[in-house]
Protein backbone atom coordinates (compact mmCIF):
# COMPACT_ATOMS: atom_id res chain seq x y z
CA UNK A 1 0.00 0.00 0.00
CA UNK A 2 2.65 1.92 0.67
CA UNK A 3 4.76 1.58 -2.05
CA UNK A 4 3.07 3.76 -4.63
CA UNK A 5 3.72 6.36 -2.07
CA UNK A 6 7.28 5.77 -1.66
CA UNK A 7 7.65 5.97 -5.65
CA UNK A 8 6.30 8.67 -5.89
CA UNK A 9 8.30 10.65 -3.23
CA UNK A 10 11.28 8.93 -4.52
CA UNK A 11 10.09 10.51 -8.25
CA UNK A 12 9.75 14.23 -7.00
CA UNK A 13 12.79 14.30 -4.68
CA UNK A 14 14.77 13.07 -7.82
CA UNK A 15 12.61 15.65 -9.78
CA UNK A 16 13.88 18.29 -7.28
CA UNK A 17 17.69 16.92 -7.08
CA UNK A 18 17.68 17.33 -11.18
CA UNK A 19 16.33 21.06 -11.17
CA UNK A 20 19.29 22.23 -8.80
CA UNK A 21 21.56 20.29 -10.88
CA UNK A 22 20.42 21.81 -14.09
CA UNK A 23 20.13 25.55 -12.02
CA UNK A 24 23.85 25.06 -11.09
CA UNK A 25 24.72 23.79 -14.28
CA UNK A 26 23.18 27.04 -16.01
CA UNK A 27 24.64 29.33 -13.78
CA UNK A 28 27.89 27.78 -14.35
CA UNK A 29 27.60 28.04 -17.95
CA UNK A 30 26.43 31.50 -17.79
CA UNK A 31 29.15 32.50 -16.03
CA UNK A 32 31.20 30.86 -18.16
CA UNK A 33 30.24 33.22 -21.54
CA UNK A 34 31.36 36.28 -20.41
CA UNK A 35 35.01 35.29 -18.49
CA UNK A 36 37.96 34.54 -21.41
CA UNK A 37 39.37 32.76 -23.16
CA UNK A 38 36.49 33.09 -25.57
CA UNK A 39 36.67 30.54 -28.91
CA UNK A 40 35.23 32.51 -31.44
CA UNK A 41 35.14 29.53 -34.02
CA UNK A 42 33.23 27.58 -31.87
CA UNK A 43 31.11 30.56 -31.27
CA UNK A 44 30.75 30.75 -34.77
CA UNK A 45 29.84 27.42 -35.25
CA UNK A 46 27.11 27.49 -33.47
CA UNK A 47 25.53 30.92 -34.35
CA UNK A 48 25.44 28.69 -37.81
CA UNK A 49 24.27 25.73 -36.67
CA UNK A 50 21.65 26.91 -33.83
CA UNK A 51 20.96 30.13 -36.21
CA UNK A 52 21.71 29.99 -39.32
CA UNK A 53 20.18 26.30 -40.36
CA UNK A 54 17.28 26.69 -38.55
CA UNK A 55 16.17 28.98 -40.35
CA UNK A 56 14.04 26.96 -43.19
CA UNK A 57 12.02 25.02 -40.56
CA UNK A 58 11.40 27.80 -38.25
CA UNK A 59 9.89 30.02 -41.46
CA UNK A 60 8.17 26.76 -42.40
CA UNK A 61 6.33 26.66 -39.28
CA UNK A 62 5.63 30.22 -39.10
CA UNK A 63 4.37 30.71 -42.64
CA UNK A 64 2.00 27.48 -42.14
CA UNK A 65 1.31 29.16 -38.54
CA UNK A 66 0.20 32.49 -39.80
CA UNK A 67 -2.20 31.64 -42.51
CA UNK A 68 -3.83 28.73 -40.05
CA UNK A 69 -4.30 31.22 -38.30
CA UNK A 70 -6.15 33.66 -40.52
CA UNK A 71 -8.30 31.09 -42.02
CA UNK A 72 -9.58 29.87 -38.84
CA UNK A 73 -9.75 33.33 -37.25
CA UNK A 74 -11.96 34.53 -40.53
CA UNK A 75 -14.20 31.15 -40.16
CA UNK A 76 -14.85 32.02 -36.14
CA UNK A 77 -15.06 35.66 -36.14
CA UNK A 78 -17.92 35.53 -39.52
CA UNK A 79 -20.19 34.02 -36.64
CA UNK A 80 -20.61 37.09 -35.26
CA UNK A 81 -20.15 39.21 -37.85
CA UNK A 82 -16.02 40.83 -36.92
CA UNK A 83 -14.08 39.61 -39.90
CA UNK A 84 -12.99 42.53 -40.52
CA UNK A 85 -10.32 41.86 -37.15
CA UNK A 86 -8.68 39.00 -39.13
CA UNK A 87 -5.59 41.56 -39.73
CA UNK A 88 -5.19 42.50 -36.39
CA UNK A 89 -6.01 39.03 -34.28
CA UNK A 90 -3.06 37.81 -36.70
CA UNK A 91 0.20 40.26 -36.29
CA UNK A 92 -0.56 40.28 -32.52
CA UNK A 93 -1.31 36.72 -31.97
CA UNK A 94 2.12 35.89 -34.18
CA UNK A 95 4.24 38.72 -32.79
CA UNK A 96 3.35 38.06 -29.15
CA UNK A 97 2.87 34.34 -29.29
CA UNK A 98 2.73 31.85 -31.79
CA UNK A 99 6.04 33.73 -33.55
CA UNK A 100 8.13 32.79 -30.06
CA UNK A 101 6.55 29.85 -28.76
CA UNK A 102 6.65 28.13 -32.29
CA UNK A 103 9.96 28.97 -33.25
CA UNK A 104 11.04 28.17 -29.98
CA UNK A 105 10.08 24.48 -29.78
CA UNK A 106 10.72 24.03 -33.33
CA UNK A 107 14.45 25.19 -32.38
CA UNK A 108 14.38 22.95 -29.75
CA UNK A 109 13.47 19.97 -31.24
CA UNK A 110 16.30 20.74 -33.71
CA UNK A 111 19.04 21.92 -32.09
CA UNK A 112 18.65 20.40 -28.37
CA UNK A 113 18.48 16.98 -29.44
CA UNK A 114 21.96 17.81 -31.69
CA UNK A 115 23.67 19.35 -28.52
CA UNK A 116 22.71 16.70 -26.58
CA UNK A 117 24.04 14.34 -29.00
CA UNK A 118 27.58 15.99 -29.88
CA UNK A 119 28.22 16.33 -26.23
CA UNK A 120 27.05 13.21 -25.33
CA UNK A 121 29.11 11.07 -27.86
CA UNK A 122 32.03 13.45 -26.95
CA UNK A 123 31.77 12.72 -23.21
CA UNK A 124 31.30 8.67 -24.46
CA UNK A 125 34.15 9.13 -26.81
CA UNK A 126 36.53 10.72 -23.84
CA UNK A 127 36.64 14.19 -26.14
CA UNK A 128 35.91 15.75 -23.00
CA UNK A 129 38.18 14.15 -20.85
CA UNK A 130 40.67 14.86 -23.28
CA UNK A 131 39.65 18.90 -23.32
CA UNK A 132 40.33 18.89 -19.61
CA UNK A 133 43.80 17.33 -20.12
CA UNK A 134 44.61 20.08 -22.38
CA UNK A 135 43.36 22.50 -19.61
CA UNK A 136 40.24 24.08 -21.54
CA UNK A 137 37.71 24.70 -19.58
CA UNK A 138 34.56 22.05 -20.73
CA UNK A 139 32.14 24.90 -19.73
CA UNK A 140 34.06 27.45 -21.95
CA UNK A 141 34.89 25.52 -25.26
CA UNK A 142 31.10 23.89 -25.27
CA UNK A 143 28.30 25.31 -23.09
CA UNK A 144 29.16 28.73 -23.42
CA UNK A 145 29.26 28.90 -27.49
CA UNK A 146 25.97 27.28 -27.46
CA UNK A 147 24.21 29.64 -24.38
CA UNK A 148 25.30 32.35 -26.84
CA UNK A 149 24.49 30.94 -30.06
CA UNK A 150 20.58 30.26 -28.28
CA UNK A 151 20.26 33.70 -26.75
CA UNK A 152 21.23 35.60 -29.24
CA UNK A 153 20.08 33.41 -32.48
CA UNK A 154 16.64 32.53 -31.03
CA UNK A 155 15.37 36.35 -30.91
CA UNK A 156 16.70 36.45 -34.42
CA UNK A 157 14.87 33.29 -35.27
CA UNK A 158 12.00 34.84 -33.96
CA UNK A 159 11.87 38.18 -35.47
CA UNK A 160 11.86 36.53 -39.26
CA UNK A 161 9.06 33.92 -37.71
CA UNK A 162 7.27 37.17 -36.64
CA UNK A 163 7.62 38.38 -39.90
CA UNK A 164 6.86 35.18 -42.36
CA UNK A 165 3.99 34.49 -40.02
CA UNK A 166 2.11 38.07 -40.94
CA UNK A 167 3.06 37.20 -44.70
CA UNK A 168 1.31 34.18 -44.64
CA UNK A 169 -1.95 35.47 -42.86
CA UNK A 170 -1.50 38.33 -45.59
CA UNK A 171 -1.12 35.69 -48.42
CA UNK A 172 -4.69 33.41 -47.26
CA UNK A 173 -6.55 36.82 -46.15
CA UNK A 174 -5.79 38.59 -49.47
CA UNK A 175 -5.91 35.33 -52.44
CA UNK A 176 -8.63 33.13 -50.70
CA UNK A 177 -10.61 35.47 -48.35
CA UNK A 178 -11.22 38.39 -50.02
CA UNK A 179 -9.36 41.33 -48.10
CA UNK A 180 -7.89 44.23 -50.13
CA UNK A 181 -4.42 44.23 -50.10
CA UNK A 182 -4.31 48.27 -49.25
CA UNK A 183 -6.63 47.47 -45.91
CA UNK A 184 -4.90 44.38 -44.58
CA UNK A 185 -1.66 46.48 -44.38
CA UNK A 186 -3.52 49.37 -42.64
CA UNK A 187 -4.92 47.56 -40.27
CA UNK A 188 -1.60 45.41 -39.95
CA UNK A 189 0.75 48.30 -39.47
CA UNK A 190 -1.95 49.77 -37.24
CA UNK A 191 -2.16 47.08 -34.72
CA UNK A 192 1.50 45.95 -34.38
CA UNK A 193 2.85 47.20 -31.30
CA UNK A 194 6.27 47.37 -30.79
CA UNK A 195 5.88 45.95 -26.89
CA UNK A 196 4.44 42.88 -28.59
CA UNK A 197 7.45 42.32 -31.04
CA UNK A 198 9.58 43.25 -27.91
CA UNK A 199 8.37 41.12 -25.38
CA UNK A 200 8.25 38.20 -28.16
CA UNK A 201 12.22 38.73 -28.72
CA UNK A 202 13.18 38.77 -25.24
CA UNK A 203 10.91 35.49 -24.46
CA UNK A 204 13.10 34.04 -27.57
CA UNK A 205 15.96 34.89 -25.44
CA UNK A 206 15.14 32.92 -22.39
CA UNK A 207 14.00 30.18 -24.81
CA UNK A 208 17.03 30.08 -26.58
CA UNK A 209 18.66 29.75 -23.25
CA UNK A 210 16.55 26.69 -22.24
CA UNK A 211 17.70 24.87 -25.45
CA UNK A 212 21.22 25.26 -25.13
CA UNK A 213 21.46 24.34 -21.28
CA UNK A 214 18.99 21.39 -21.43
CA UNK A 215 20.53 20.15 -24.45
CA UNK A 216 24.54 20.30 -22.38
CA UNK A 217 22.97 19.31 -19.75
CA UNK A 218 21.99 16.17 -20.87
CA UNK A 219 24.81 15.67 -23.16
CA UNK A 220 26.86 15.97 -20.29
CA UNK A 221 25.34 13.83 -17.96
CA UNK A 222 24.66 11.30 -20.66
CA UNK A 223 25.34 7.72 -19.68
CA UNK A 224 28.00 5.68 -21.48
CA UNK A 225 27.02 4.12 -24.48
CA UNK A 226 24.59 4.88 -27.29
CA UNK A 227 21.83 3.95 -25.70
CA UNK A 228 22.67 6.76 -23.44
CA UNK A 229 23.18 8.86 -26.01
CA UNK A 230 19.64 8.07 -27.12
CA UNK A 231 18.47 8.65 -23.89
CA UNK A 232 20.20 12.20 -23.10
CA UNK A 233 18.95 13.48 -26.06
CA UNK A 234 15.39 12.62 -25.78
CA UNK A 235 15.54 14.04 -22.53
CA UNK A 236 16.75 17.24 -23.84
CA UNK A 237 14.25 17.65 -26.45
CA UNK A 238 11.40 17.09 -23.65
CA UNK A 239 12.63 18.62 -20.82
CA UNK A 240 13.67 22.05 -23.19
CA UNK A 241 10.32 22.13 -24.75
CA UNK A 242 8.75 22.31 -21.42
CA UNK A 243 11.21 24.49 -20.54
CA UNK A 244 10.29 26.88 -23.12
CA UNK A 245 6.17 26.62 -22.39
CA UNK A 246 6.78 27.37 -18.88
CA UNK A 247 9.21 30.11 -19.08
CA UNK A 248 6.65 31.23 -21.96
CA UNK A 249 3.77 31.74 -19.09
CA UNK A 250 5.68 33.35 -16.44
CA UNK A 251 7.61 35.41 -18.85
CA UNK A 252 3.90 36.69 -20.16
CA UNK A 253 2.32 37.02 -16.64
CA UNK A 254 5.72 39.27 -15.73
CA UNK A 255 5.04 41.56 -19.12
CA UNK A 256 1.91 42.01 -19.05
CA UNK A 257 1.53 42.00 -15.36
CA UNK A 258 -0.85 39.69 -14.23
CA UNK B 1 63.99 10.01 -6.90
CA UNK B 2 60.00 9.38 -7.43
CA UNK B 3 57.87 11.44 -9.74
CA UNK B 4 54.89 9.81 -9.59
CA UNK B 5 53.44 8.38 -6.51
CA UNK B 6 50.14 6.16 -5.87
CA UNK B 7 49.74 5.86 -1.69
CA UNK B 8 47.55 3.51 -1.44
CA UNK B 9 44.71 4.78 -3.69
CA UNK B 10 40.91 3.48 -3.56
CA UNK B 11 38.37 4.30 -6.17
CA UNK B 12 34.99 2.10 -6.24
CA UNK B 13 31.79 2.91 -8.60
CA UNK B 14 28.61 2.95 -7.39
CA UNK B 15 26.84 -0.56 -7.42
CA UNK B 16 29.53 -1.45 -5.02
CA UNK B 17 32.61 -2.51 -7.57
CA UNK B 18 35.91 -2.17 -6.48
CA UNK B 19 38.06 -1.19 -8.92
CA UNK B 20 41.25 -0.24 -7.03
CA UNK B 21 41.78 -1.68 -3.87
CA UNK B 22 44.80 0.06 -2.17
CA UNK B 23 47.28 0.60 -5.27
CA UNK B 24 50.66 1.86 -3.84
CA UNK B 25 53.46 2.48 -6.89
CA UNK B 26 55.94 4.82 -7.80
CA UNK B 27 57.34 6.10 -10.50
CA UNK B 28 60.83 7.52 -10.94
CA UNK B 29 61.66 10.85 -13.15
CA UNK B 30 62.78 10.07 -16.55
CA UNK B 31 61.48 6.16 -16.50
CA UNK B 32 59.49 4.45 -18.99
CA UNK B 33 57.03 2.70 -17.27
CA UNK B 34 54.75 -0.33 -18.27
CA UNK B 35 51.44 -1.23 -16.20
CA UNK B 36 50.50 -4.57 -17.73
CA UNK B 37 47.27 -5.91 -16.64
CA UNK B 38 44.13 -8.26 -18.20
CA UNK B 39 41.37 -6.65 -19.83
CA UNK B 40 38.93 -4.73 -17.08
CA UNK B 41 40.99 -5.27 -14.40
CA UNK B 42 41.24 -1.40 -13.99
CA UNK B 43 44.24 -0.03 -15.93
CA UNK B 44 41.73 3.09 -17.92
CA UNK B 45 40.55 4.04 -14.10
CA UNK B 46 44.02 3.73 -12.89
CA UNK B 47 45.16 6.67 -15.46
CA UNK B 48 42.07 8.80 -15.55
CA UNK B 49 42.48 8.66 -11.47
CA UNK B 50 46.09 9.95 -12.13
CA UNK B 51 44.75 12.68 -13.99
CA UNK B 52 42.03 13.42 -11.86
CA UNK B 53 39.47 12.98 -14.12
CA UNK B 54 38.40 10.38 -12.00
CA UNK B 55 38.08 11.41 -8.02
CA UNK B 56 39.67 8.91 -5.89
CA UNK B 57 37.72 7.28 -2.87
CA UNK B 58 40.74 7.48 -0.30
CA UNK B 59 44.82 7.44 -0.61
CA UNK B 60 46.66 10.19 -2.47
CA UNK B 61 48.78 10.55 -5.68
CA UNK B 62 51.42 12.67 -5.90
CA UNK B 63 53.26 14.00 -9.27
CA UNK B 64 56.52 16.29 -7.85
CA UNK B 65 55.26 17.87 -5.09
CA UNK B 66 51.28 18.10 -6.26
CA UNK B 67 48.99 16.26 -4.63
CA UNK B 68 46.26 15.51 -7.04
CA UNK B 69 43.13 16.64 -4.68
CA UNK B 70 45.13 20.41 -5.97
CA UNK B 71 44.06 19.80 -9.22
CA UNK B 72 41.22 22.01 -9.59
CA UNK B 73 43.29 24.93 -7.62
CA UNK B 74 45.95 25.47 -10.27
CA UNK B 75 46.47 24.51 -13.33
CA UNK B 76 49.86 23.55 -12.94
CA UNK B 77 49.51 19.72 -11.65
CA UNK B 78 47.19 19.19 -15.09
CA UNK B 79 49.90 21.02 -17.28
CA UNK B 80 52.45 18.34 -16.38
CA UNK B 81 50.86 15.28 -18.38
CA UNK B 82 49.85 14.84 -21.46
CA UNK B 83 47.80 11.51 -22.83
CA UNK B 84 46.92 9.26 -25.46
CA UNK B 85 43.84 7.86 -24.73
CA UNK B 86 42.61 4.26 -25.49
CA UNK B 87 39.87 5.52 -27.94
CA UNK B 88 42.06 7.82 -29.46
CA UNK B 89 39.38 10.98 -28.18
CA UNK B 90 40.23 13.27 -31.69
CA UNK B 91 38.27 15.96 -31.54
CA UNK B 92 35.27 15.71 -34.00
CA UNK B 93 34.62 19.04 -35.09
CA UNK B 94 38.49 19.67 -35.99
CA UNK B 95 40.29 18.42 -38.73
CA UNK B 96 43.53 16.13 -37.83
CA UNK B 97 46.21 18.94 -38.35
CA UNK B 98 43.13 21.01 -36.06
CA UNK B 99 43.78 18.74 -33.37
CA UNK B 100 47.15 19.01 -32.82
CA UNK B 101 47.24 22.50 -33.13
CA UNK B 102 44.65 22.83 -30.84
CA UNK B 103 46.57 20.88 -28.20
CA UNK B 104 49.71 23.41 -28.89
CA UNK B 105 47.84 26.40 -29.09
CA UNK B 106 46.59 24.96 -25.48
CA UNK B 107 49.87 24.06 -23.87
CA UNK B 108 51.49 27.12 -24.98
CA UNK B 109 49.85 29.96 -25.20
CA UNK B 110 51.86 32.71 -27.58
CA UNK B 111 53.45 30.29 -29.97
CA UNK B 112 52.94 31.16 -33.78
CA UNK B 113 54.03 28.76 -35.90
CA UNK B 114 51.54 25.84 -34.02
CA UNK B 115 50.39 25.10 -37.50
CA UNK B 116 54.13 24.31 -38.95
CA UNK B 117 54.83 22.40 -35.40
CA UNK B 118 51.51 20.00 -36.35
CA UNK B 119 52.43 19.39 -39.54
CA UNK B 120 56.01 18.74 -38.40
CA UNK B 121 54.64 16.07 -35.76
CA UNK B 122 52.23 14.45 -37.80
CA UNK B 123 55.19 14.03 -40.21
CA UNK B 124 57.20 12.40 -37.63
CA UNK B 125 53.99 10.08 -36.67
CA UNK B 126 54.25 8.62 -39.82
CA UNK B 127 50.59 10.78 -41.40
CA UNK B 128 51.13 11.81 -45.06
CA UNK B 129 49.96 15.32 -45.78
CA UNK B 130 46.89 14.38 -47.58
CA UNK B 131 44.74 13.52 -44.50
CA UNK B 132 45.92 16.50 -42.41
CA UNK B 133 42.96 18.17 -43.79
CA UNK B 134 40.45 15.46 -42.84
CA UNK B 135 37.90 14.53 -40.12
CA UNK B 136 38.67 12.49 -37.58
CA UNK B 137 35.56 10.08 -39.14
CA UNK B 138 37.08 10.24 -42.84
CA UNK B 139 40.50 7.60 -41.57
CA UNK B 140 41.21 4.78 -40.67
CA UNK B 141 41.73 3.81 -36.50
CA UNK B 142 44.81 3.16 -37.07
CA UNK B 143 45.83 6.69 -38.62
CA UNK B 144 43.19 8.38 -36.01
CA UNK B 145 45.59 6.43 -33.57
CA UNK B 146 48.57 8.05 -34.65
CA UNK B 147 47.47 11.41 -35.08
CA UNK B 148 46.13 10.94 -31.33
CA UNK B 149 49.37 10.66 -30.39
CA UNK B 150 51.35 13.35 -32.24
CA UNK B 151 48.86 15.54 -30.37
CA UNK B 152 50.37 14.12 -26.83
CA UNK B 153 53.65 14.33 -28.23
CA UNK B 154 53.27 17.79 -29.29
CA UNK B 155 52.61 19.39 -26.04
CA UNK B 156 55.92 18.28 -24.27
CA UNK B 157 54.77 17.29 -21.28
CA UNK B 158 56.78 16.16 -18.56
CA UNK B 159 54.63 12.90 -18.30
CA UNK B 160 53.45 11.27 -20.58
CA UNK B 161 50.60 8.72 -20.55
CA UNK B 162 49.72 6.24 -23.09
CA UNK B 163 46.39 3.62 -22.52
CA UNK B 164 46.96 0.71 -25.46
CA UNK B 165 49.62 2.87 -27.84
CA UNK B 166 49.67 -0.26 -30.17
CA UNK B 167 46.29 -2.18 -30.10
CA UNK B 168 44.35 -2.18 -33.40
CA UNK B 169 47.74 -1.57 -35.30
CA UNK B 170 49.05 -3.19 -38.30
CA UNK B 171 52.56 -4.77 -36.90
CA UNK B 172 54.15 -2.25 -39.15
CA UNK B 173 52.55 0.86 -37.86
CA UNK B 174 52.62 -0.46 -34.17
CA UNK B 175 56.84 -0.81 -34.58
CA UNK B 176 56.65 2.65 -35.73
CA UNK B 177 55.11 3.62 -32.70
CA UNK B 178 56.55 2.20 -30.19
CA UNK B 179 59.88 3.46 -31.81
CA UNK B 180 58.53 6.66 -31.88
CA UNK B 181 57.71 6.58 -28.46
CA UNK B 182 60.68 5.08 -27.13
CA UNK B 183 62.33 7.77 -28.73
CA UNK B 184 60.39 10.65 -28.03
CA UNK B 185 60.51 9.23 -23.85
CA UNK B 186 64.47 9.23 -24.52
CA UNK B 187 64.53 12.77 -26.56
CA UNK B 188 62.88 14.75 -24.21
CA UNK B 189 63.60 13.21 -21.53
CA UNK B 190 60.53 12.71 -19.68
CA UNK B 191 58.15 10.28 -17.72
CA UNK B 192 56.26 7.43 -19.51
CA UNK B 193 53.74 5.61 -18.18
CA UNK B 194 51.96 3.14 -20.84
CA UNK B 195 49.21 0.72 -20.48
CA UNK B 196 49.74 -1.94 -22.75
CA UNK B 197 49.10 -6.12 -22.57
CA UNK B 198 51.20 -6.55 -25.55
CA UNK B 199 54.59 -8.25 -23.59
CA UNK B 200 56.65 -7.28 -26.28
CA UNK B 201 55.47 -3.88 -26.13
CA UNK B 202 56.33 -3.77 -22.86
CA UNK B 203 59.82 -5.74 -23.02
CA UNK B 204 60.68 -3.05 -25.70
CA UNK B 205 59.81 0.29 -23.93
CA UNK B 206 59.96 -0.25 -20.20
CA UNK B 207 62.70 0.11 -17.59
CA UNK B 208 60.23 -1.27 -14.84
CA UNK B 209 56.69 -3.12 -15.65
CA UNK B 210 54.08 -3.09 -12.60
CA UNK B 211 51.14 -5.70 -13.25
CA UNK B 212 47.60 -4.52 -11.49
CA UNK B 213 45.74 -7.55 -11.05
CA UNK B 214 42.07 -7.54 -8.82
CA UNK B 215 42.85 -4.23 -7.85
CA UNK B 216 45.93 -4.22 -6.79
CA UNK B 217 49.72 -3.97 -8.16
CA UNK B 218 50.70 -7.33 -7.93
CA UNK B 219 54.31 -7.21 -8.77
CA UNK B 220 56.95 -4.81 -10.21
CA UNK B 221 59.78 -5.68 -12.03
CA UNK B 222 61.99 -5.93 -15.30
CA UNK B 223 60.34 -7.16 -18.33
CA UNK B 224 62.88 -9.65 -18.77
CA UNK B 225 62.32 -11.11 -15.48
CA UNK B 226 59.22 -11.61 -15.23
CA UNK B 227 59.02 -14.82 -16.97
CA UNK B 228 60.79 -16.66 -13.31
CA UNK B 229 59.15 -13.90 -10.96
CA UNK B 230 57.65 -16.00 -8.30
CA UNK B 231 53.91 -14.38 -8.68
CA UNK B 232 51.98 -16.99 -9.93
CA UNK B 233 49.72 -14.77 -11.92
CA UNK B 234 52.25 -12.59 -13.22
CA UNK B 235 53.88 -16.08 -14.58
CA UNK B 236 50.58 -17.13 -16.09
CA UNK B 237 50.29 -13.85 -17.61
CA UNK B 238 53.33 -14.33 -18.91
CA UNK B 239 52.94 -17.79 -20.47
CA UNK B 240 49.57 -17.10 -22.02
CA UNK B 241 50.96 -14.46 -24.40
CA UNK B 242 53.92 -16.34 -25.42
CA UNK B 243 51.58 -19.60 -25.96
CA UNK B 244 49.55 -17.21 -28.16
CA UNK B 245 52.69 -16.12 -29.71
CA UNK B 246 54.10 -19.90 -30.03
CA UNK B 247 50.60 -20.59 -31.88
CA UNK B 248 50.54 -17.74 -34.64
CA UNK B 249 54.65 -18.30 -35.48
CA UNK B 250 53.49 -22.15 -36.22
N1 LIG C 1 32.50 5.30 -15.51
C1 LIG C 1 32.39 4.07 -15.02
N2 LIG C 1 31.31 3.73 -14.30
C2 LIG C 1 31.19 2.50 -13.77
N3 LIG C 1 32.10 1.53 -13.94
C3 LIG C 1 33.19 1.79 -14.65
C4 LIG C 1 33.40 3.08 -15.24
N4 LIG C 1 34.59 3.06 -15.90
C5 LIG C 1 35.07 1.81 -15.73
N5 LIG C 1 34.26 1.05 -14.98
C6 LIG C 1 34.49 -0.33 -14.59
O1 LIG C 1 35.81 -0.44 -14.12
C7 LIG C 1 36.39 -1.66 -14.54
C8 LIG C 1 37.74 -1.37 -15.17
O2 LIG C 1 37.58 -0.65 -16.36
P1 LIG C 1 38.80 -0.15 -17.24
O3 LIG C 1 38.25 0.60 -18.38
O4 LIG C 1 39.78 0.54 -16.37
O5 LIG C 1 39.44 -1.51 -17.75
P2 LIG C 1 40.82 -1.71 -18.52
O6 LIG C 1 41.74 -2.39 -17.59
O7 LIG C 1 41.27 -0.44 -19.09
O8 LIG C 1 40.41 -2.73 -19.65
P3 LIG C 1 40.84 -2.77 -21.20
O9 LIG C 1 42.14 -3.42 -21.27
O10 LIG C 1 39.76 -3.59 -21.82
O11 LIG C 1 40.84 -1.35 -21.67
C9 LIG C 1 35.42 -2.31 -15.49
O12 LIG C 1 34.84 -3.40 -14.82
C10 LIG C 1 34.38 -1.26 -15.76
O13 LIG C 1 33.12 -1.85 -15.82
MG1 LIG D 1 41.37 0.42 -20.86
Amino acid sequence: MFKPMATLGSYALASLQEIGMISIFAVRGIKSCFLPPFFWREIFRQLMALGFYSLPIVGLTAIFAGMVLALQTYVGFTRFNAEGAVASVVVISITRELGPVFAGLMVAGRTSSSIAAEIGSMRVSEQIDALITLQVDPYKFLVAPRIIAGVLMVPFLVLIADIIGVMGGFLVSTTLLDFSVGSYIAQTVKNMEMIDVISGLVKAAFFGLSVACFGCYHGFHCDLGARGVGNATTSAVVSSCIGILVLNYLLTALFFGI
Amino acid sequence: MSKIIFDCVRKSFPGGLEVLKGVSLSVKGGESHIILGQSGCGKSVFLKCLLGIMAIDSGDIRVDDLSVKDRLRSGEYMRKFSILFQGNALFDSMTIIENVEFGIGQAKKNISKCRDMAAEKLLAVGLEPRVFDLYPSEISGGMQKRAAMARAIAVEPEILLFDEPTSGLDPVTGGVICHLLRDTVKNLGVTSLTITHDLKVAAFLSDRVSVLNQGDIVWTGHASTMKKCGNEFVEHFYHASSAIGEDRTT
